[in-house]
């Protein structure tokens, strides 16, 4: 066997692609609806955290800045992990897709908030001023006139952000939940081929390059009118 | 009607930590009447405008809009007076993500709950007053200083306020700019606007203020017509604060 031919074997073995397809489809479908749910939950929970914190209330303050700083320092596999070994033992049994969509979600909460609350920071003075002295108050001047600025501003690194973290969806493998990662290692030891896991990058690049290609036009995008 | 007090001012104070900005201020402006107030860097000016609706909150003393005291009342009571009383600011602070028409009729629709319509007919009269109603679908952005100072008077007056403030409103632009702004300013005063102008605009002030104010300190030094104030200075401050902008 040549080595051209030994890789060819190795990484795209037409029988094993057969009869794994299935499987692998069946992750990409895991995949997908988890990270779709995380990032609907991390975005609102942020944007609501960046929101409430405008406020300016102390004490709600200290939380949330406890949160983010805490979520965004540790590693989610840990939290994974405690989550899904630890817990039953305290009596919270949750199910693997569970564990990772809320430590997923609650890290991405953590970075939106971070994000969103710098694009408030950036909205200039001058502009709460006006909503106020036009007597709208501080909820809708918030609402209408200062969270847009703040959205625009976030929306590059948020989809970066966004993107890093729906990847993570791949750690759902260290506790079987069959994502496509989890089904490409499962795959592959009963193959014995690493085919599943050339299957698997396949499977990543069809979801996540139209992601990067959405968010390169929508940074493109971000910037005001300009003379 | 003539000599109905719109804005009084009394014996307001406004202290950041150890500093006395304000000290026991007492203005009265009435209908119509326009206000020009100079003074020097750091005497007070803004300020005192800044408490007028309580975007700064005064340490003491009262502010009443029309009989209306607006240090009295409830948070909500406060942003409806805050409807009746203008402020044009320096900086314009238009909104930038929203069209000349939309940075217009934002607080009519919101604050005042007026229908779409209705807003949208009332932004279009005031665009045509500060002669901006060609650019109604333009974004801030696209447009010169002067344009856009005119365009956040008229999303002030789309809200008939009773009385207008303006805090050095021609100071950011360019001087082939400031001519427009100030005709418009001049439009309303003869409309009978109350108004209270902080400006460095002596030409202004001369052929259009009723009264000029001098601040220095915290204090109002001087008072009096164009002609007392700039012709004959009583106050050796005020003397001094002239011949330093004059000269
Ligand atoms: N938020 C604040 N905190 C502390 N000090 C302030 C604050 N705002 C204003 N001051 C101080 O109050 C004083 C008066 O400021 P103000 O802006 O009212 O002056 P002004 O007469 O408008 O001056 P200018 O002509 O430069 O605009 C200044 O000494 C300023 O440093
Ligand atoms: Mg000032």
């Amino acid at each position: 066997m040549t080595a051209m031919e030994r890789f060819l074997e190795t990484f795209f073995n037409p029988t094993v692609m057969a009869k794994y397809t299935p499987d692998i489809i069946a992750g990409i479908w895991v995949t997908l609806t988890i990270a779709a749910a995380v990032i609907v939950a991390g975005i609102a929970a942020g944007l609501a955290l960046a929101c409430l914190r405008s406020y300016g209330i102390r004490v709600l303050n200290f939380f949330i800045i406890c949160y983010a700083d805490i979520f965004r320092a540790l590693p989610p596999l840990v939290v994974i992990l405690i989550l899904y070994f630890g817990f039953p033992s305290i009596g919270i049994q949750l199910s693997g897709p569970m564990v990772l969509f809320i430590v997923l979600a609650a890290t991405l909460a953590a970075f939106a908030e971070e994000i969103f609350w710098a694009g408030f920071s950036s909205v200039e003075k001058g502009q709460w001023e006006a909503g106020i002295a036009t007597g709208l108050g501080f909820t809708r001047t918030l609402a209408y006139v200062a969270l847009p600025q703040a959205v625009r501003l976030a929306i590059p690194p948020l989809v970066n952000r966004v993107l890093a973290i729906t990847k993570m969806t791949a750690l759902g493998s260290a506790i079987g939940v069959s994502e496509i990662l989890s089904s490409a290692t499962t795959a592959q030891s009963f193959s014995g081929s690493a085919t599943p896991l050339t299957m698997s990058v396949v499977a990543y690049l069809v979801i996540f390059l139209p992601m990067v290609v959405i968010a390169r036009w929508l940074e493109s995008r971000t910037a005001w009118k300009k003379r | 009607m003539a000599n109905r007090p719109m804005l009084e001012i009394v014996s307001l104070e406004k202290r950041f930590g150890p500093n006395t900005i304000l000290k026991k201020i007492d203005l009265k402006v009435t209908e119509g009447e326009l206000v020009f107030v100079i003074g020097p860097s750091g005497s007070g000016k803004s300020t005192m405008l800044r408490c007028c609706n309580r975007l700064e909150e005064p340490t003491s003393g009262d502010i009443i809009v029309d009989g209306r005291n607006i240090m009295a009342g409830t948070r909500r009571d406060l942003d409806r007076m805050r409807l009746q009383i203008g402020m044009v600011f320096q900086g314009f602070h238009l909104y930038p993500h929203m069209s000349v028409l939309k940075n217009v009729t934002l607080a009519q629709r919101k604050a005042l709950k007026r229908s779409k319509t209705e807003a949208d007919a009332r932004a279009m009269d005031m665009l045509e007053q500060v002669g901006m109603a060609h650019k109604a679908d333009a974004y801030p952005g696209e447009l010169s200083g002067g344009q856009q100072q005119r365009v956040a008077i008229a999303r002030s007056l789309a809200l008939d306020p009773k009385v207008m403030l303006f805090d050095e409103p021609t100071s950011a632009l360019d001087p082939e700019l400031v001519g427009s702004v100030l005709k418009v300013m001049k439009d309303l005063k003869s409309k009978g606007m109350t108004m209270v102008v902080v400006s460095h605009e002596m030409g202004f002030a001369r052929e259009t203020a009723d009264r000029v104010i001098f601040m220095d300190g915290g204090v109002v030094v001087e008072q009096g017509t164009p002609d007392e104030i700039f012709g004959a200075p009583k106050a050796e401050r005020t003397r001094a604060f002239l011949s330093r902008v004059s000269g």
